[in-house]
């Protein structure tokens, strides 16, 4: 696996969209603190930001790239290199360049401006959100061969996961203000990546006005420390069960 | 060398291979022919681990090859269309297939990147190549570790004259040393001073597999680009 893995590597970080995006956030990151007089408000801005370019930049990038990979993956099945190793190559490769280009291009900011814990939790929640929605996208690629549906279907689960879950959520909300809904919107928060990964920096910075509805309650239920805990279990889970749907798939798939 | 037993597989309601037996040996140069369409590359890619039958089975030296994954050691396979990751240089991709193959390549064969001269490009990335260049490196890679069985999918679409010339003389100096070869192509006058047998298949079902002087003899010609229409005329 190894083998494969360092030139699938070597190929992304040479890409020129994933150098814009390294520039692009290094851009974004120094102007939030130098704009903000504060720089853990600044923190916040970027947080905001983040949260929404991140899983949109990872996710397409990510659905791209495995369908436009697809003849040389088909050079490499005929190669003997079991399925799995193939599949888990282009993970590795994918999630680790754009892990690097967040690192550069936030993690250098946050640790000249904010060099605390709450900037180390920033750098942990925006690069598991990069693994997460790369993981995502091997899945959505691995449902059809049409590349027009797979990239559909993948800025389709970013909307869902920025826009249209907090709609249904608050939805729910009017809808059952008379009952009593904490555990279900614990529950139902897990079923977003960017949600949890909201939760967890809130929880951190510890500003209850901002945390929102489903923050505070995973607060009262949880406590902070459980709480960041128990929200990075949820995105590993977000990593592992797409990662393994697409896996599964993969190995059973006609070239 | 490479058997497979009653081998079907569809695609939704298309048939692409229809229960189709066959068995390739050593020393043999077999051409797949038919129209486009008929399962040819399927039956490569079910060959190749690609494609998983709905049922049959395929036998490789012997052994069944499902869920295997080593016997690929033995193969060099050259796809229809080669497309590699663009920021790869030629040098990373053999890089990388040495790499992949490390254990099995006892010497390395590395007479088509000399004929072809791709030791003076090895630094230039795969999406600044031309289709002609990047079907080249296709074609050395699938002949560099010296396999015992060459598949070659469309070899010579792409190519110029002169470097299809020395594609077809490496194709038979490798034949000669009594490796199976496995061609298919849609230029049949290129096919007749290289292979031994034709495999005809159409509709995902085998018409014939006969060895070409057999062939030459029944129709009486002596081109193979006559002996096949007049086949097909028949039918």
């Amino acid at each position: 696996m190894k083998k494969v893995l360092k030139y699938v590597i070597l190929d992304i970080v040479q890409n020129k969209t994933v150098l814009i995006y390294t520039l692009l956030l290094a851009i974004i990151s120094f102007s939030v603190f130098s704009l903000e007089s504060n720089s853990s408000k600044g923190l916040l801005s970027l947080l905001n930001i983040i949260l929404i370019i991140v899983p949109l930049i990872c996710i397409v990038f990510s659905t791209i790239y495995i369908y436009n990979s697809a003849e040389f993956i088909e050079l490499l099945l005929s190669q003997p290199l079991k399925r799995k190793a193939i599949w888990l190559s282009i993970f590795g490769g994918l999630a680790v360049s754009l892990a690097l280009a967040f690192l550069i291009g936030v993690g250098i900011p946050i640790l000249i401006y904010q060099p605390n814990g709450t900037g180390f939790m920033m750098i942990a929640a925006g690069l598991f959100l990069t693994v997460v929605f790369v993981s995502i996208a091997l899945l959505s690629a691995s449902f059809t061969r049409d590349k027009a549906k797979g990239i559909g279907l993948s800025v389709f689960i970013w909307l869902y996961s920025s826009l249209i879950f907090d709609a249904v959520v608050l939805f729910l909300l009017f809808q059952f203000q008379d009952y009593p809904l904490e555990r279900v919107m614990v529950i139902l928060s897990f079923l977003n990546p960017i949600d949890l990964s909201r939760i967890q920096m809130l929880l951190q910075i510890d500003i209850s006005a901002l945390m929102g509805y489903t923050g505070a309650i995973f607060r009262e239920f949880f406590g902070n420390n459980t709480g960041i805990a128990m929200s990075f279990l949820g995105l590993t889970g977000w990593i592992a069960i797409p990662l393994f749907i697409s896996l599964r798939k993969f190995e059973k798939k006609d070239l | 060398m490479i058997e497979a037993k009653n081998i079907t597989k569809t695609f939704g309601k298309l048939k692409a291979l229809d229960n189709i037996s066959l068995s390739f040996d050593k020393g043999q140069c077999i051409a797949l022919l038919g129209p486009n369409g008929c399962g040819k590359t399927t039956l490569i890619k079910t060959i190749l681990g690609m494609v998983v039958p709905n049922s049959g089975e395929i036998l490789f030296d012997g052994k069944p090859i499902a869920k295997e994954w080593l016997y690929r050691n033995q193969i060099g396979y050259m796809p229809q269309i080669g497309r590699y990751p663009e920021n790869m240089t030629i040098a990373n991709i053999f890089d990388m297939m040495k790499d992949i193959r490390k254990e099995s390549a006892k010497q390395l064969d590395e007479d088509l990147i000399e004929s072809f001269n791709l030791n003076s490009m090895m630094n230039k990335k795969m999406h600044t190549l031309s289709g002609g260049t990047r079907q080249k490196v296709s074609a050395a890679l699938a002949f560099l570790f010296n396999p015992d069985v060459l598949i070659l999918d469309e070899p010579t679409a792409g190519l110029d004259p002169l470097s299809s010339e020395k594609l077809k003389e490496k194709i038979i100096i490798e034949k000669e040393k009594g490796k199976l070869v496995l061609i298919t192509s849609h230029v049949l006058s290129e096919l007749d001073e290289l292979i031994t047998q034709v495999f005809y298949m159409q509709d995902g079902k085998i018409l014939f597999y006969k060895n070409l002087s057999e062939l030459k003899n029944e129709t009486g010609e002596e081109k193979l680009t006559k002996a096949i229409s007049k086949i097909m005329m028949a039918y």
